[in-house]
């Protein structure tokens, strides 16, 4: 369970998130999404302790955020930030491996091989394991990451927009996997979505946010609504129904 | 603001007459003969060799920021003073008893080369990444400047070398400082041409679009900036930072029209130059501290502060 | 991988050995200790700066920058003006390499933990504007130093200028063991790190995902930087030419044969590989220059000319990618 207790952050003066209270269960996909500058994306990095928290609690699976030692959380949670570029020069392997650190520190043993294989496995990325990052596309490098985060064996992963810049078939493939991580290892999966029709095609729950609080929650079917897409996203879209999920007609 | 330029520059004129090693009250400098004989022979021409520096100095920074389209560039740190320098060493190695022409000539073209290698360097550079230009083109220089260390070594010059590395103003004479002139005039043509230049900025296919011969604009104003930072690194040594500085505190107040720009350049350039020789003059009397030394202290010290403003705007 | 650093180390012992042993005439028991000084001096101060520049280089996360570059060396004959400044050329003179050694280092480590700390937080994130303002930074640090040694007597001037070129001539046998020392030091607290500074390589965020924030990283980091430069600088002088150049580039050409020779993430080979390249430079390029070309140019002034050259080729190869 993460629980978030009085939640406020400011970035250079301007308020980003105001006094926000949520718990997420456990299992399941929760996609947070809201117009851009809703505070998405910083709320998932305080949880992810990728920012400092000003003030307010969080706590992931009863640890809390910012008094938990770094090591304790890396085996708690994993995280994929938005940027993914990476300096240094890496293999597809060099990568997935990386997710096993918490576990070994450096020093890789039998389990952390068999963790690394079965990600590169499940995420079909056997082909690619000796090619660098900068040579495969940017979809292949996305699928790369999660697979990283999944090698890190977590009860939790938070996922900030992964979908940047992918193509509809890229896209689809990894929500597929990030919802097979979710239905098949009982993982906890928050990620920020852009795009709300991946979101309610693909989340169990929804966080909405709207300048910096929350403007509603629930499950897709409940929240997806032109009530809503007016007043959060100040768009007039209508809303479909299909297979028992809201889609809004773009 | 030129009255007051013009008000302030004549003040440390004066001032500038006034200091020296011989005491001497500003009355007598005019009055007695021997202090017109002091005046003649060293004060003044020492007061108009820094007036003429900065004037040099800072309208050639200003050009070539034109022509590379960059504010955080000049000639003098950018390979043209490195180059020049390295001129006037190759001839001393290999025509020991040349004539003082010759060295200058031989420091021009090799600054004009310099600024041309320069030139072709930044050239392909992206726009986008401003800091890209002066980074490269500080790096140039220093590449030049160790090939100059080298070559100063294996010729056993390396004492010969120290004075043209920090420009000074201790030495000028009467008879000694007047290849200046010559760069003042060289830098005098670059205000002939100065609405032209302004078009470059524009880029230069809107220019071409505007009828302007790019090549022959850009010939002409490369050979005037590499004649007076030759000029200046052959009678006084290497001052940097004053085409950095300048042009930019200008173009804040004045914008970038050059023939509206230009004047005010030359004018501050000659009040930090002037200014800078006084206080290094007065600070450790009776030793003197380099016009160069003072002048990259507060050159850098601004140069620092110019990189991380501009990043507000940018 | 091993097998290139083994084909290193054999080098490296082969011009250790020529360097030794070329031109050993006259008076054997005298010339003998004298290289032999002057080789481990070389050792160390390749050695030192190559560990140093990788370290630099993973936290800063590019492969252009070198301690030296963001004004490091300046700051060593910085902290000897003022030393001179307020001592005396008397009272300077008076200090002991030992004592002298541990005010320098404390003094380079402390002030370089601000400039890196300005320098950060004045770039934030921009790669270009970061190298440039150190660079800047780095001539405005040589140029005080300049005005401060022409604001003290000329006669202690000249104490300061003696000491401000990198010489590998004279060498103190006490300051030699005191170097070695702090260069060991160094050298083991960055092998201590190799495995968290692989998971820096992956960037900031990813690092903190994986349990390694970059901010403790840093410090430690930079702390052994500073050690070991400081330990090179006071053994050898700064490495810079002394000329028009900003700073010394010996540490960029070191990496970016290191990241040829052993293209790799993993600083446990990346590390004895640049240390290796670091002592072959050095000791090599004396054996050339002194041996077998007979120049009277120091060597730091043809590193200066080739790492400028090579950084300017990595600049513009960058760009064009």
């Amino acid at each position: 369970m993460i629980r978030i207790e009085g939640l406020s952050h400011a970035i250079g003066g301007s308020p980003i998130l105001h006094d926000i209270d949520l718990t997420l269960p456990e299992g399941g996909v929760t996609a947070l999404i809201g117009p851009n500058g809703a505070g998405k994306s910083t709320l998932l990095s305080l949880i992810a302790r990728l920012q400092k928290i000003q003030a307010g609690r969080i706590t992931v699976g009863g640890q809390e955020v910012g008094r938990t030692s770094d090591r304790d959380l890396a085996r708690t949670l994993a995280v994929m930030a938005q940027s993914t570029h990476v300096s240094a020069r890496l293999s597809v392997a060099d990568l997935v491996s990386f997710g096993r650190y918490p576990w070994h520190r450096g020093r890789p043993g039998a389990i952390d091989r068999d963790h690394v294989e079965q990600a590169l496995t499940r995420f079909d990325l056997l082909a690619l394991r000796h090619r660098f990052l900068d040579e495969i596309s940017g979809g292949q490098r996305q699928r790369a990451f999660v697979a990283m985060a999944y090698a890190q064996d977590t009860p939790y992963l938070l996922l900030d927009e992964p979908l940047n810049n992918l193509d509809i078939a890229a896209a689809r493939d990894l929500m597929g996997l990030v919802r097979d991580m979710a239905d098949r290892d009982g993982r906890t999966v928050v990620i920020v979505l852009h795009d709300i029709n991946y979101a309610t095609g693909f989340a169990d729950r929804l966080v909405v946010l709207k300048d910096g609080r929350i403007a509603a929650q629930g499950q897709p079917a409940q929240i997806v609504t032109e009530a809503l897409l007016r007043d959060v996203f100040g768009t007039s879209a209508t809303v479909e129904t299909l297979q028992g999920r809201p889609y809004v007609v773009v | 603001m030129r009255l007051a330029g013009a008000a302030l520059l004549s003040g440390l004129w004066l001032l500038s007459l006034a200091i020296g090693a011989a005491d001497q009250s500003l009355a007598d400098l005019f009055l007695t003969p021997e202090g017109r004989a002091l005046m003649l022979e060293s004060r003044l021409p020492r007061t108009v060799a820094a007036v003429l520096a900065g004037v040099g100095l800072a309208m050639s920074g200003q050009v070539m920021q034109v022509l590379a389209r960059n504010r955080f560039i000049e000639p003098m740190t950018a390979g043209a003073g490195q180059s020049a320098a390295l001129g006037v060493l190759l001839c001393t190695l290999v025509l020991p008893g040349a004539a003082i022409g010759v060295k200058m000539a031989a420091a021009a073209l090799c600054a004009l080369a310099g600024s041309l290698g320069l030139m072709a360097l930044i050239r392909p550079l992206p726009p986008t990444q401003p800091l890209l230009v002066p980074l490269v083109a500080l790096v140039y220089g220093g590449v030049i400047g160790a090939v100059v260390t080298f070559v100063a070594y294996q010729g056993n010059m390396m004492q010969f070398l120290g004075t043209w590395l920090t420009g000074e103003l201790s030495g000028v004479l009467r008879g000694r400082y007047e290849l200046l002139w010559i760069g003042a005039v060289a830098s005098g043509a670059t205000y002939l041409i100065a609405d032209r230049l302004s078009l470059l900025s524009l880029g230069e296919d809107a220019a071409r679009a505007l009828g302007l011969n790019v090549g022959l604009v850009t010939a002409a104003a490369v050979a005037a900036i590499s004649v007076v930072t030759a000029m200046i690194v052959v009678t006084l040594g290497a001052i940097p930072f004053v085409g950095l500085v300048v042009p930019n505190l200008v173009a804040r107040l004045a914008g970038d029209n050059l023939r509206r720009a230009l004047p005010l350049t030359a004018l501050a350039g000659a009040i930090l130059v002037l200014a800078a020789d006084i206080l290094g003059r007065v600070i450790r009397a009776p030793y003197e501290v380099p016009v160069a030394t003072t002048i990259a202290v507060i050159g850098a010290t601004a140069f620092v502060v110019m990189l991380n403003r501009g990043r507000t705007r940018a | 991988m091993p097998r290139r650093l083994i084909a290193l180390a054999l080098l490296l012992a082969l011009s250790a050995a020529a360097y030794i042993l070329i031109d050993l005439k006259g008076p054997v028991a005298f010339i003998l200790p004298y290289r032999l000084t002057k080789l481990a001096a070389l050792m160390l101060v390749g050695v030192a700066i190559a560990v140093a520049t990788v370290l630099f280089q993973t936290i800063t996360g590019n492969r252009i920058l070198t301690p030296s570059l963001m004004g490091f060396d300046a700051l060593y004959v910085f902290v000897l003006t003022a030393l001179v400044h307020t001592l005396g050329s008397v009272g300077f003179s008076a200090l002991s390499p030992g004592v002298l050694f541990a005010l320098n280092l404390t003094a380079m480590t402390a002030l370089g933990l601000v400039l890196f700390g300005v320098l950060m937080r004045l770039a934030r994130g921009d790669m270009v504007r970061l190298v440039l303002t150190g660079i800047v930074i780095g001539l405005l640090i040589r140029a005080i130093t300049e005005f401060l040694q022409r604001l003290i007597d000329p006669n202690e001037f000249q104490t300061v200028q003696s000491l401000s070129f990198a010489r590998f001539t004279q060498i103190d046998g006490v300051l030699l063991a005191v170097s070695a020392v702090a260069v060991i030091v160094g050298t083991g607290l960055a092998w201590h790190l190799r495995h968290r500074l692989d998971v820096l390589s992956l960037g900031q965020e990813a690092a903190t995902g994986l349990g390694e924030p970059p901010a403790s990283l840093h410090r430690l980091a930079l702390l052994t930087i500073c050690l070991l430069v400081a330990a090179a600088t006071s053994l050898a002088g700064p490495l810079s030419s002394g000329g028009f150049g900003p700073a010394s580039f010996f540490g960029l050409i070191v990496t970016a044969f290191a990241h040829m020779v052993t293209p790799t993430h993993r600083h446990a080979i990346l590390l004895p590989c640049a240390a290796l390249i670091g002592g072959i430079i050095l000791i090599g390029g004396q054996l050339v220059m002194e041996r077998l070309l007979d120049l009277a140019t120091p060597l730091t002034v043809v590193i200066e000319l080739i790492g400028g050259a090579v950084f300017l080729y990595l600049l513009l190869k960058r760009r064009a990618a």
